[in-house]
């Protein structure tokens, strides 16, 4: 097991490195320059011979490879950023500076994932219990008006576009009716309430949006499951409905459902854009949209790719060592 | 009328029949129709006793057992005809009062244990998890208890310490054990085995069959054994049931059916067993053919179409009458289900040579 964690770790290693440098490259070799801004805010003329000037004080001349070594050196042990008029210390791990804010991207990143986990897991627990339950009720009363109610009902949630949906529940549910408190983000360590209220809304909408999949494959997997052997074992052996519904149907299907959230929950981690967006949380995905604004915030998105490749490696990592907890046949196998 | 005849049939001087199943009709709607699964089928097990219940896949074998524990679902399945467990009827019985016959006073054995036990349970739990439900007063102690008891007996060597592997750690064998002692763990009445040991090689089958008769002599439960292998038959059952497209077809005693067959289909279930003992000059014949839909009976002998015999029958009565099941030649306790005039000779004149050539010159 343990040699497992350590190759699995290896290779994730390798695929974050590989994920953060294409899209560093992408958009260091891009046709945004960052060091125009600098040198337009820095007052007087921008002159093409001072633009050259900023741009290697920036390190921006440096080949892509050399530029980012230096990048993914910072993180393990710091280093000295030079914007020209200003000169930071940037202390490990370091993802350097916004070129926008001039904010280190560690600290914003600290303060900016806190309300993107914050929804992921609202919205988890929505989706879960909302989804989980509507697929074993469906399948454990398949065929009849409840299953064909519920499965088109999931349909119906699911065809209507995520920010049309996004933007119906703050308009009318925020904006206009006032049931929900005002959306966004407001500090946890201010305020734990108000920070729940603010994000209510927000993991509601991205749970029932989300719930429709986790029902159909619940559901899925349930029916399936209902007509496994073992669980006709587990009606002859006298067992009541229930016990065999949920002890006997729904510890086996449950297996892949746990594999896609898993995978769902790490793609969350790395922001939700259009609930961020939409619902102004100033988390990881709203974050990284921002930056790609012209002027490119070059550390900022290499920074938020890192962290949204890095949940989501983790959390296939997190799935595959579930996995052997969850299915007998995987661990001594 | 057939029923009296039948539940006379099984010859049991000592005391009713536990089982009693009474035009037993089975039908499944579908898509396509109504599927008769089971059609008006009678027959009963006295304690102690094993019926063997031949036939094809799809010839009603399962699906009639089934309905012993009322494993169908209400909405899918339309079940007429009486089924008397220890005098209880088991037709329109409330879920509370099926749940507490299942697994206890009647219980069942599938047939592939991989797939019938849970993967993700320990054998333990499984089978203290039987135990409890019937015995609600026991602690979790006893009921771990019983469970290593019960696989000390069916004969799992340490079982103290196999208690807590999962099936897929079982080889073949040991695991269609553990399902025998999860089958027994309550001590039933009735043991229906659903083919037990189709899954597993010869002297592993010779084996479970061994320690299946050696429980019933303990236990004195009255045991349904379905199969599709005569040789099990042979080796285990009192009585013989044999099924073709949802009916009884032949019933009586094993010795008399498998000494004197009376019915073409049966003829062919013997024709298709390969035997090493026999002369090299036996041969094996396959029965020609499909079974019918079950959709849509055609009129007359479901077998007819298959039947190598239907000739010797005068005028169009196999494919215009279904037979009745009454008694052949052979005293009231060996019916069929076949229109032939004498079959007993026919069988000893046409196919016995074919099948078992030493055996027919002896007679």
């Amino acid at each position: 097991m343990l040699g497992f964690v350590v190759r699995r770790l290896l290779s994730s290693l390798i695929v974050l490195l590989l994920a953060s440098f294409v899209v560093f490259a992408v958009f260091y070799l891009g046709p945004s320059n960052p060091a125009r801004p600098v040198c337009e805010g820095a007052g007087g003329r921008c002159t093409p011979e001072r633009l050259v000037a900023i741009e290697k004080q920036m390190g921006l001349d440096k080949p892509v490879l050399s530029a980012y070594g230096e990048f993914m050196g910072g993180i393990v042990k710091g280093r000295e950023i030079d914007f020209g008029a200003s000169a930071y210390d940037c202390t490990a791990p370091c993802l350097g500076v916004s070129y926008d804010t001039r904010n280190f991207v560690t600290d914003e990143l600290k303060e900016r994932i806190v309300p993107t986990i914050l929804l992921a897991i609202g919205g988890s627990i929505v989706f879960l219990v909302v989804g989980v339950t509507t697929g074993i009720l469906a399948a454990s009363r398949r065929g009849s008006s409840t299953d064909r109610l519920l499965v088109s009902g999931s349909l119906l949630v699911s065809s209507i576009p995520y920010y049309l949906l996004c933007l119906i529940a703050w308009i009318f549910l925020t904006l206009q009716t006032n049931i929900f408190p005002a959306t966004g983000y407001f500090p946890i360590t201010e305020n734990p309430l108000k920070t729940i209220g603010g994000l209510l809304l927000p993991s509601l909408v991205l749970g029932f949006a989300t719930a429709p999949a986790y029902a159909r494959y619940t559901r899925g997997q349930m029916v399936e499951t209902l007509g496994d052997d073992f669980v006709r074992t587990a009606s002859a052996k006298g067992l009541p409905r229930r016990r065999v519904l949920f002890r006997h149907a729904l510890r086996a299907a449950i297996v892949p459902i746990v594999t896609i959230f898993g995978l769902d929950f790490g793609a969350l981690l790395a922001g939700t854009i259009f609930t961020e967006a939409i619902f102004s949380i100033d988390g990881i995905g709203r974050w990284g949209l921002e930056a790609l604004d012209s002027p490119l915030d070059l550390p900022v998105i290499t920074a938020t790719v890192l962290v949204g490749a890095t949940f989501i490696v983790v959390s296939n990592l997190v799935v595959d060592i579930a996995y052997g907890f969850l299915d007998p046949r995987v661990r001594i196998g | 009328m057939t029923s009296t005849q039948t539940t006379s049939t099984t010859g049991t001087p000592d005391g009713a029949p536990y089982l009693e199943v009474t035009d037993l009709t089975v039908k499944f709607p579908t898509a396509d129709g109504l599927v008769n699964a089971v059609s008006d089928l009678s027959y009963s097990v006295p304690l102690g006793r094993t019926l063997g219940i031949v036939g094809e896949s799809g010839s009603g074998k399962s699906v009639s057992s089934m309905a012993v524990l009322g494993l169908h679902d209400a909405r899918s399945a339309r079940i007429t005809g009486s089924i008397k467990v220890g005098g209880r009827e088991v037709v329109g019985m409330d879920e509370r009062d099926l749940r507490s016959l299942r697994g206890n006073t009647v219980s069942m054995i599938f047939q592939d244990a991989l797939a019938a036990l849970h993967p993700f349970y320990r054998v333990g739990q499984q089978l203290a998890e039987a135990y409890r439900v019937h015995h609600p007063s026991a602690s979790k102690k006893e009921a771990r208890a019983r469970a290593i008891d019960m696989l000390d007996r069916v004969g799992i060597p340490s079982p103290k310490s196999r208690v807590d592997d999962f099936p897929h750690q079982f080889s073949g064998g040991m695991r269609q054990r553990v399902m025998i002692a999860m089958g027994l763990i309550n001590d039933p009445a009735l043991l229906i085995a659903d083919e037990p040991t189709t899954a597993l090689d010869v002297t592993v089958q010779a084996q479970i069959l061994d320690l299946l008769q050696d429980l019933q002599r303990e236990f004195n439960s009255a045991i349904i054994m379905i199969t599709h292998d005569l040789g099990v038959i042979a080796e285990i059952a009192d009585d013989v049931l044999v099924m073709y497209s949802g009916r009884a077809v032949e019933y009586g005693s094993t010795r008399e059916i498998l000494s004197h067959p009376e019915m073409p289909y049966t003829w062919g279930l013997l024709s298709s067993v390969p035997d090493v003992h026999s002369d090299t000059n036996a041969r094996m014949i396959p029965i020609p053919g499909t079974p019918p839909s079950l959709l849509n009976p055609l009129p007359g002998c479901p077998f007819e179409p298959r039947c190598a015999h239907r000739d010797k029958v005068p005028g169009d009565l196999c494919s215009t009458t279904l037979p009745e099941l009454r008694p052949g030649g052979r005293g009231a306790g060996h019916v069929k289900r076949c229109h032939l005039p004498d079959p007993d000779a026919i069988y000893e004149a046409e196919v016995l040579p074919e099948i078992a050539p030493d055996l027919a010159k002896e007679n």
